[in-house]
């Protein structure tokens, strides 16, 4: 089983939430932080990493012997990524998406691969629980290639939990799709409910079911609770406004290790999610 | 003119609410909306839309199952996973058009995509520039420069002082398009060990492309041992810790009340926020 943690939102609890649940349920666990701009996964779980493995891509490399300069390269590429100017062939690594069109379709079978180093993925362990997580280069801008590689090591006889980079475009996409759930945490204010919306369309497009966790909650502000009748999604765990919540986090210390307490309400989450899961399969067949 | 773009890495440290105060602090200014892919600066700026532009970019492969033959090589040569079965997961498509010439059967056709739309807006602080990303798409980099270029346009014609930008969290690519030849970058943080880990990774990213950073540590009084340790660190790497803004339960209030903070009270919080303004403004016009 796949649960993804997602929010729109950045800041919202996603960590918090994905690294709770993962050592509540302890064992047969894989945790994944496919939020590989900035992951923080590693600085509540402090992992030992047993593993790290460069993420490259595949970008064109010319063989001038064969060139011919027929430019055809530079037409089949839609990044304008190669571009060839009389007895030159000018290669722009960092627009390459590594399609592979240009090596294919070479006439003159001039263009061979070579792969760039965009990022790392790392493997290791915290306790039991089995940990991955993708790092982007700094300088680098395509973070899709290496939530890609992270996905790769999937488990699927594990528990697998995925903590997700915020926002709702291509890395949210590359990180949900597959997940058989996906939790959405927000928080009650106009902009958590604002980014949660668009979070759940984007979530909706990719097909899977989800549900959300409101964290700071309390106060006056009712509107997520109203969005989540109004648009038919459970409302599955709530996390109070708290200091001390606050202050364990700024430390790196997990809600469940910081308050043996929830590992209760987690593990009801994790009985609703699958729950939930069973109920989304019986109503698709 | 300057233009002073804020970011943090890590989301959720208070970027939009610093902005919006900004926008209510600076004088002559144009304010731009990159986190085009959760915007949400337009919340707290009500901004009156002038004008309405849709952002085309990008490319989807539809396969027409009238000609498709079943061969396969469609499938074969997606290196993005996006063709299953002989059907196209318009999510996962990249656009490189690689299926379409290999097509035998030209039964493939590559469709533009409307991959979302953007804005010229009015509000009671000046003009912004914001954008709505459609949902799931890509090349929201691409979108944060149009953004971008329409807001220089605008304060070039007026004449103003400053572009005040509102960064998306991350490190990536909407980032290095928010950020690339700006005048400064303000790194917004919180000291939270996931916030301390993130700033470094968003100050590689300033270094790497060039552009002054200055440090503002919001929620300091949540964790001052933290706090301690991020203006070490920063001085390590001589990189300025500008201000340090104190936790203030009451910037919900003000964000549901839909109010830039300076506007909404007059303590610590705001105080803070206010001298913040002066600081950069001062830094970003002797930076010539």
């Amino acid at each position: 089983m796949i649960i993804s943690v997602a929010s729109g939102k950045g800041g919202t609890g996603k960590t918090l939430v994905a690294t709770s649940l993962a050592l509540s349920l302890g064992k047969q666990v894989q945790i994944l932080d496919c939020d590989v701009e900035e992951p923080n996964v590693h600085v509540l779980l402090r992992p030992t990493i047993v593993q790290s493995k460069p993420v490259c891509i595949p970008v064109p490399k010319i063989d001038k012997a064969k060139c011919t300069y027929c430019g055809e390269c530079a037409k089949v590429c839609a990044y304008h990524a190669l571009a060839v100017v009389k007895k030159l062939v000018l290669i722009f690594p960092e627009l390459c998406h590594g399609c592979g069109a240009c090596s294919y379709l070479c006439p003159a079978k001039a263009i061979s691969e070579e792969g760039r180093e965009m990022g790392v993925v790392e493997l290791g362990y915290a306790g039991e629980i089995e940990f991955v997580q993708g790092k982007l280069t700094i300088g680098e801008a395509m973070a899709t290639p290496v939530i890609r590689e992270v996905k790769r090591h999937i488990d699927p006889t594990k528990t697998v939990i995925i903590d997700v980079s915020p926002g709702t475009s291509c890395p949210v996409v590359e990180a949900v799709r597959g997940s058989d759930f996906c939790l959405l945490v927000t928080e009650p204010t106009p902009f958590g409910l604002h980014d949660l919306s668009l979070a759940v369309d984007t979530v909706k497009a990719v097909g899977t079911p989800c549900g959300i966790v409101l964290n700071r909650a309390g106060g006056t502000y009712s509107k997520v609770e109203e969005y989540c009748l109004e648009v038919d999604i459970p409302l599955l765990m709530r996390i109070p406004l708290d200091m001390e919540i606050a202050r364990l986090y700024s430390r790196g210390v997990t809600l469940v290790q910081g308050m043996p307490e929830w590992r209760g309400k987690f593990l009801e989450l994790f009985r609703n999610i699958e729950q939930a899961i069973a109920v989304n399969k019986r109503v698709r067949t | 003119m300057k233009e002073i773009v804020v970011l943090s890495g890590k989301g959720g440290t208070g970027k939009t609410t610093i902005v919006a105060s900004f926008a209510a602090l600076a004088k002559s200014k144009v304010l731009c909306d990159c986190d085009v892919d959760a915007a949400d600066l337009h919340l707290l700026l009500k901004p009156k839309v002038k004008e309405t532009h849709e952002f085309r970019s990008g490319q989807t492969a539809i396969i027409d199952e009238k000609l498709c033959t079943c061969c396969g090589l469609c499938e074969e040569a997606c290196r993005f996973e996006a063709i299953k079965d002989l059907k196209i997961d318009p999510t996962a498509c990249e656009g490189c058009g690689f299926c379409w010439r290999v097509c035998p059967e030209n039964a493939i056709t590559m469709k533009e995509n409307l991959a979302g739309h953007w804005f010229v807006s009015d509000t009671k602080y000046g003009p912004l520039v914001h954008a709505r990303l459609g949902i799931a798409q890509e090349n929201s980099g691409k979108l944060v420069n149009v953004v971008r270029q329409n807001a220089r346009s605008i304060g070039q014609k007026g004449g103003l002082e400053y572009i005040i930008t509102d960064g998306p969290p991350g490190i990536g690519c909407p980032v290095i398009s928010s950020l690339s030849g700006a005048d400064l970058a303000l790194l917004v943080t919180e000291p939270t060990l996931s916030g301390i880990h993130d700033l470094e990774r968003v100050v590689g990213v300033c270094r790497h492309f060039g552009v002054l950073a200055l440090v503002c540590i919001n929620k300091y009084d949540i964790n001052e041992e933290n706090t301690e340790l991020i203006i070490k660190s920063c001085m390590d790497q001589r990189i300025e810790v500008v201000s340090k803004i104190p936790y203030e339960p009451k910037v919900s209030e003000s964000i549901a009340e839909g109010v830039p903070l300076v506007e909404y009270m007059d303590n610590g919080a705001s105080q803070g926020i206010r001298s913040l303004w002066q600081t950069l403004s001062k830094v970003v016009r002797a930076n010539q």
